[in-house]
């Protein structure tokens, strides 16, 4: 039932204080399904704080963020569900889900969000192929019956494992890592990592991947094959796809939907060319107040 | 070549001034614990003697060795440095690699058969026990614990404590209730395990060193108990009189219907020895076994993904907790069976056999085989069990040293030097590579320097 | 309240001790970030080289005076404590210095077993016991027969102590090794870049761990007159809960820890059972670790995501 361009996933007012420091101040934004959401700002704007709420790391310190499955016309109970005081509901095929309720391994085992990490987080010392099994823990769990069946060998795990490993050879084709399947994680070289990561969180079966500056330490090359590997999730598999990135190539090509940050406060947020024009963009980037923005821009030139 | 015959001329100068640095030092460390040497007299006090020669001779010994160094073993390192290193395998080492576990497993098998024709009944004895079974108890212990440290990556440094659950269930049970010992070593499993699960919940937030030391809190304090708590335990006098395992019914003694006299065969106490042999070699197998089971199910694959890293365990969808607490409970789980054998092999157990240093042990043979490895944990475990039980056969050295040299004393002493060296020489352990459990086209071992230690 | 007050002054002599062996601790793990566990059994042999040393001056070269004694003593187990020490973490630490994490603790539990099995085999078994080193008492108050004294060697300890710790303080805070300490705990790479003999600071450390666990191994001879060679694991452990408790990393914190420690026992051994005042200690080892893993004085330490 998911239609393009439904709402998947609505943070709203969402604040995240560390003591004093106010990290993510007041924040509300919509992504929507199958559209690549970029989430960009100045360093220290904030964002990945905003992913550590959205993926469960972090417990906000206000707001809701909630996340849908399926038919959008389930987000009605959206605030049924939060005076009930659960995590989530499902009707039939949907789901609603209130992320900063869950803890970070139920935000990706039932809300089905997965993520990335901005210094790569990979199991190094595990080969390539393990690192995608391990990925597809869950499922597995459930075919080996918690254990049981699969201490005796029984066949329906030799066969559900067949079939995981089926499907990391898919994600390993689609990334260009086939080759080294056998070899350690922790011995590819960095833009390998990186995709390898997206493909390890891609095998959790996620409606929402959210990746953290995934183009970061690529050169233009594996930039580009990036581009292309992102667009091909987003239309092939329908997924959506939620974006921090600081290269701007990037998130100008690839976004639908540009969330701008600035000290934890949105300062904009629209289709790609708004956002490039909004002088309060510009003036983020170029650390000025907002009326200065014409004065500097012409000095350089924009 | 000629860099290389440069480095080879050894500078005597330097070589001699280090050798008298490292003499005076040696001469300083060991002046007042060797040079003297506190005796109580017959009034009870304490007074001084001195030992110079014994002092004078270490000294020497330490000066020489280290001359010894200079002139021969540090050129013949930098050779080795010199020397190309391999890059392929040789054949051999791959056909090696493929027989060595069926070797061993059938070695260990006949083992007493080998035993008995190389010395007899009466001398086979001392050689399965002692040798045998002691060891295999250290194996199972180190294969257990590779659970918890090698794939989990949690540290833990109160193990014995889970041994002494199996073992006080074990010999309390069967005192008060006559089970037998078939039922009570699945039971004794399930407490251990239970305690191991229990003990494991506080802790699962704790990272690094931390985990270390609060494991050994709690295997101090269980020990304290077993110690205090005199109505049950019996406090240091031990529990004794432990019902024996009977082989599925037949007891091993000289009565008509003991196994001796079922079988048509002389009474010997081997019997039971070489039943204990075979049972504890089964239990050692069968934790294997299922570790190596366990590794290529999702369960095992989560342990050593949550070594590696913790926070992208919890980004895909694992449950860390339940994943801590099964290996905690797994590992705990075989320490109860080694318990319960332990008690029913003994026939006496006390508080004195779960101290600290057990749990050290057990750790150091883990880490000295290379974590996770499980073959190199029973060379872990021949090496430093077997040492220190062959300082027992040492008698000869009397006729060197006189008769008041007794080699015995010298076990522990050496056992903690030995885990010292061999941590600064293989830092890694014995085994460096790790074996993957799953693969596409052909399984490369992942070297070692790529795996983590966790952070548990 | 006369059993309270009693019990304090016990507390805090005992804590005294564990403070002085808590530093050390957490000095140690402050730099290099290890669990020194040879450090109970440093403690030990000091004790040991200590009562060498005692006997030597009062049965031998018959000094009558406590006092030179007791300096002499003192100045004799830190020297040759410092170098058993510095030996140690030449020989089984600094090879294993970046290597993996678990291999320098098992070389310490190593070197553990080592000393105390070492100190067995050359001084023997048993239990020594020397007469005691300093008598009397000051009557603090006297209530129905139950008389509170402080004992001159309880006041010794708490006067050593304190003056020590001053002179570490300033050690610490105020001097050049100090400040390279601090910088090595902070970064050992960054550290060297910047001119900081890295591998000297280190050495140094142990030095004065060692230095003051041997005060501490002094004092502890001459509070209970007996030493054996098993008696560095237990102490060693509380001086660790000391450490931990205090926060580890903080030398205050190791120092309040150790009282905290001192207390927890003496007061538990009064009020509640004796043989279970280790589990006292453990417990407290166990509750901080789990409910305040930063400790008394400690920074948190927060999870990177």
């Amino acid at each position: 039932m998911t239609i393009a361009g439904d709402i998947l996933l609505r943070v709203e007012h969402l604040t995240m204080r560390f003591g004093g420091l106010v990290a993510v101040d007041d924040l509300s934004f919509e992504a929507r399904q199958g559209e690549i959401t970029a989430l960009i700002g100045p360093n220290g704007a904030g964002k990945t704080t905003v992913f550590n709420c959205i993926t469960g790391f972090y417990k906000p310190s206000e707001g809701r963020i909630g996340l849908c499955h399926g038919d959008a016309a389930i987000w009605s109970e959206l605030d049924a569900l939060t005076d009930s005081g659960k995590r989530g509901i499902t009707r039939g095929d949907s789901g609603l889900y209130l992320l900063e309720r869950m803890p970070d391994y139920l935000v990706t085992q039932n809300a089905r969000v997965a993520r990335t990490f901005q210094n790569i987080r990979l199991f190094p010392g595990m080969t390539v192929l393990e690192n995608l099994l391990v990925a597809q823990h869950n499922a597995l769990m459930v075919a080996s019956g918690y254990t049981l069946f699969g201490i005796f060998g029984l066949p329906s795990y030799h066969r559900a494992e067949r079939a995981s490993v089926e499907k990391a050879r898919d994600w390993l084709n689609r990334v260009g890592l086939i080759h080294r399947a056998d070899d350690p994680a922790g011995d590819l070289p960095y833009g390998d990592q990186r995709r390898l990561e997206i493909a390890r969180a891609m095998c959790t079966d996620p409606v929402l991947l959210c990746l953290d500056e995934p183009a970061a330490g690529l050169n233009p090359r594996e930039s580009a094959q990036l581009n292309e590997l992102l667009m091909s999730i987003g239309n092939e598999h329908g997924i959506s796809i939620l974006l921090i990135e600081h290269d701007m190539s990037v998130v100008m090509e690839i976004s639908d939907h540009v969330v701008v940050l600035d000290y934890g406060i949105k300062i904009s947020d629209g289709a790609p060319d708004v956002v490039r024009n909004d002088p309060k963009v510009i003036a983020a980037y170029l650390g000025v107040p907002d009326h200065e923005v014409e004065k500097v821009g012409a000095e350089i030139g924009l | 070549m000629t860099e290389g015959a440069a480095n080879q001329r050894i500078d005597t100068v330097a070589a001699l001034r280090d050798a008298a640095i490292t003499t005076l030092l040696a001469f300083g460390l060991f002046l007042p614990l060797i040079g003297f040497h506190t005796v109580t007299n017959i009034r009870n006090e304490l007074e001084l003697d001195t030992r110079w020669p014994l002092l004078f001779s270490i000294v020497a010994v330490v000066g020489v060795a280290r001359l010894a160094y200079s002139f021969l073993l540090a050129p013949w390192l930098e050779r080795i440095k010199l020397r190309p290193m391999a890059t392929t395998t040789p054949a051999w080492r791959a056909t090696f690699g493929k027989w060595f576990v069926p070797f061993c497993i059938g070695f260990v098998i006949v083992y007493p058969a080998i035993i008995i024709a190389a010395t007899g009944f009466g001398g086979a004895l001392k050689w399965v026990d002692n040798f045998g079974i002691q060891i295999l108890i250290y194996v199972m212990l180190g294969w257990g614990l590779n659970i918890v440290v090698g794939l989990a990556g949690l540290l833990d440094l109160g193990y014995v404590a889970f041994y002494a659950v199996g073992a006080y269930a074990y010999a309390l049970l069967a005192k008060e209730f006559g089970f037998s010992f078939w039922i009570l070593l699945p039971l004794a499993g399930v407490m251990s395990s239970f305690w191991g699960i229990l003990l494991g919940f506080p802790v699962l937030r704790l990272r690094g060193d931390y985990l270390a030391i609060v494991t050994l809190a709690f295997g101090e304090i269980i020990r304290i108990v077993l110690v205090n708590w005199v109505d049950v335990t019996n406090g240091y006098a031990g529990i004794s009189g432990i019902p024996r395992p009977s082989f599925f019914g037949i007891p091993f003694n000289a009565n008509d219907d003991g196994f001796a006299a079922t079988f048509g065969l002389e009474f010997s106490p081997i019997y039971r020895t070489i039943f204990l042999y075979y049972l504890i070699l089964a239990l050692a197998l069968l934790t294997a076994f299922v570790t190596v089971r366990l590794r290529r199910l999702p369960v095992g694959r989560a342990w050593e993904a949550l070594r590696e890293d913790e926070i992208a365990c919890r980004s895909l969808g694992i449950n860390t907790t339940h994943t801590k607490l099964t290996a905690f409970g797994m590992g705990a789980m075989f320490a109860g069976f080694a318990g319960s054998f332990f008690a029913a092999r003994q026939g006496f157990i006390s508080p004195e056999s779960f101290t600290f240093l057990e749990s050290a042990t057990i750790l150091a043979i883990v880490v000295l085989g290379g974590m996770g490895s499980q073959i190199g944990v029973a060379i872990a475990a021949i090496a430093m069990i077997g040492g220190t039980e062959i300082m027992r056969e040492l008698d000869f050295l009397k006729q060197i040293f006189g008769e008041s040299f007794d080699p015995t004393q010298y076990r522990m002493l050496l056992f903690g030097f030995a885990m010292v060296i061999i941590m600064v020489l293989r830092p890694r352990g014995l085994i460096s590579t790790r074996a993957p459990s799953v693969f596409l086209k052909e399984p490369k071992p992942v070297p070692v320097d790529l795996v983590k230690q966790g952070h548990g | 309240m006369e059993v309270f007050l009693q019990q304090l002054i016990n507390g805090i002599t005992l804590g005294s001790i564990y403070g002085l062996i808590a530093i050390g601790y957490t000095m140690v793990f402050g730099i290099i970030g290890m669990v020194n566990f040879a450090h109970g059994d440093v403690f030990m042999v000091a004790a040991f080289v200590a009562l060498v040393a005692f006997l030597i001056l009062t049965t031998w070269l018959g000094i009558s005076s406590i006092a030179v004694a007791l300096f002499i003593v003192l100045i004799v187990a830190m020297l040759f404590t410092s170098l058993v020490n510095w030996i140690i973490e030449r020989l089984a630490y600094r090879p294993l210095r970046g290597s993996f994490r678990l291999a320098p603790l098992i070389s310490a539990i190593g070197m553990s077993i080592f000393l105390s099995n070492f100190v067995q085999v050359s001084q023997g078994p048993r239990n020594k016991a020397i007469p005691p080193m300093v008598q009397g008492d000051f009557v603090l108050v006297t209530h129905n027969d139950y008389a509170v004294t402080l004992s001159f060697k309880q006041l010794i300890i708490w006067g050593v102590t304190a003056v020590l710790l001053v002179c570490f303080w300033y050690l610490v805070a105020k001097t050049r090794l100090g400040r390279a300490q601090r910088a090595c705990e902070q970064d050992q790479r960054m550290a060297a870049l910047v001119g900081v003999n890295v591998d000297q600071t280190i050495s140094l450390t142990f030095v004065i761990a060692a230095a003051l666990a041997a005060v501490a191994g002094t004092m502890y001879l001459m509070y209970y007159g007996v030493v054996s060679f098993s008696d560095g694991f237990v102490p060693g452990v509380k001086a660790f809960t000391a450490a931990v408790l205090g926060g580890i990393g903080s030398l205050p914190g190791a120092v309040i820890g150790g009282l905290l420690i001192g207390l927890i026992e003496t007061m538990w051994s009064a009020y509640f059972s004796i043989d279970y005042k280790d589990v006292a200690a453990f417990s407290v080892l166990a509750i901080t670790l789990i409910f305040l893993p930063q400790g008394l004085f400690g920074r948190p330490d927060v999870e990177k995501v």
